[in-house]
C-alpha cells in the first residue's frame, strides 16, 4: 500500500518539534522500532532546522515536508524556496558550517546520513533546496517492539 | 524545577525534554550570563528529563565546553538516555566531557 502526506508550515523554530512529531506519527503505521523512530525524528529535525536557519535566514517563509510510505520504505522530502547553495558538497562535509556565529556544530548532514539509508540534496542559488531521504523500516528484524 | 541551579562552584543545567535549535538559543544565553558573572568551575548538563537531542544540542555543548575551558573549568554530562548517548557517541565530543559514572558510554 502507498500512503502519502504533505505538511507546509512557517519557518519558525517552534515548528521543528511539530515536524518531528508529525512525521514520527505518520511512520507508526509501518510499526517501526523505537530506535528507527528516534533515527527518523533526528533526521527530520536536522533537515527542517537547516531549511529554517540556512534556507530562510531572513523572514518567515514556508517549509514543506512530504512523506511517502510504500511497503516497508519511508521516503522524505524537506523543501524550502530560500537562498539555496552554490556548493552542496561543501555543505555536506562533516563539521562544515556557514553560520559558526550560531554555534552550529556542522553535524546535521552527518546525522542524516548516519540515521537514514540514503540522503540526497538538490539546491540552486536563489531557487531553494530539497533534501531527499529514504529509510527501509526493518519490521521486527531486531525483535524490538515499537 | 528551574532550569538553572547553582551548587557551590557548579552550575547544574536541567535540560528540557526536547533539546533542538529552538531551545538551545535561550539555554546558552542563560548559561553564559551566569558563568560570566559568577565563579563557576563546572557546568553539569543534567539530561534526566531529555528525550531528544539533535546537532543543535551538540553545538551548544561544544560552545559551553570552549567557554569553560577558557575559564579553566569544565563540563559534565549526566543521566543521558540511549538516544542521547548514541548522538553523543556519533558526534565524537565525549572525549572532551566528563560523564557521571553510571552514564559512561
Amino acid at each position: 500500500m502507498k500512503n502519502e502526506m504533505t505538511l507546509a508550515f512557517d519557518s519558525r523554530s517552534e515548528n521543528e518539534g511539530f515536524a518531528r512529531v508529525a512525521v514520527a506519527a505518520f511512520v507508526t503505521q509501518l510499526n517501526p522500532t523505537l530506535e528507527e523512530v528516534a533515527d527518523i525524528r533526528t533526521a527530520v529535525s536536522e533537515a527542517v532546522t537547516n531549511a529554517i536557519i540556512h534556507g530562510y535566514p531572513d523572514g518567515i517563509h514556508t517549509v514543506v515536508v512530504r512523506a511517502v510510505l510504500e511497503d516497508d520504505m519511508l521516503e522524505l522530502w524537506v523543501t524550502d524556496e530560500g537562498v539555496g547553495m552554490e556548493d552542496v558538497r561543501q555543505a555536506m562535509e562533516p563539521l562544515y558550517t556557514s553560520r559558526p556565529e550560531l554555534e552550529r556544530s556542522g553535524m546535521g548532514f552527518m546525522f542524516m546520513e548516519a540515521f537514514m539509508d540514503q540522503v540526497e540534496v538538490q539546491s540552486s542559488p536563489g531557487v531553494g533546496t530539497t533534501v531527499y531521504m529514504r529509510k527501509r523500516i526493518q519490521k521486527g528484524a531486531t525483535g524490538q517492539e515499537a | 524545577m528551574d532550569m538553572l541551579e547553582v551548587r557551590g562552584h557548579c552550575l547544574v543545567v536541567h535540560l528540557p525534554e526536547e533539546l533542538d535549535h529552538h531551545r538551545t538559543e535561550e539555554i546558552r544565553r542563560e548559561i553564559d550570563r551566569i558563568v560570566s558573572s559568577r565563579p563557576v568551575e563546572e557546568v553539569e548538563f543534567d539530561f534526566s528529563r531529555t528525550a531528544f537531542m539533535d546537532s543543535a544540542g551538540i553545538g551548544m555543548l561544544i560552545g559551553r565546553y570552549k567557554i569553560m575551558k577558557a575559564l579553566n573549568g569544565g563540563i559534565r554530562l549526566s543521566h543521558m538516555n540511549r538516544q542521547i548517548q548514541r548522538i553523543l557517541s556519533l558526534s565524537g565530543v565525549l572525549k572532551y566531557m566528563k560523564l557521571e559514572r553510571e552514564d559512561a558510554v
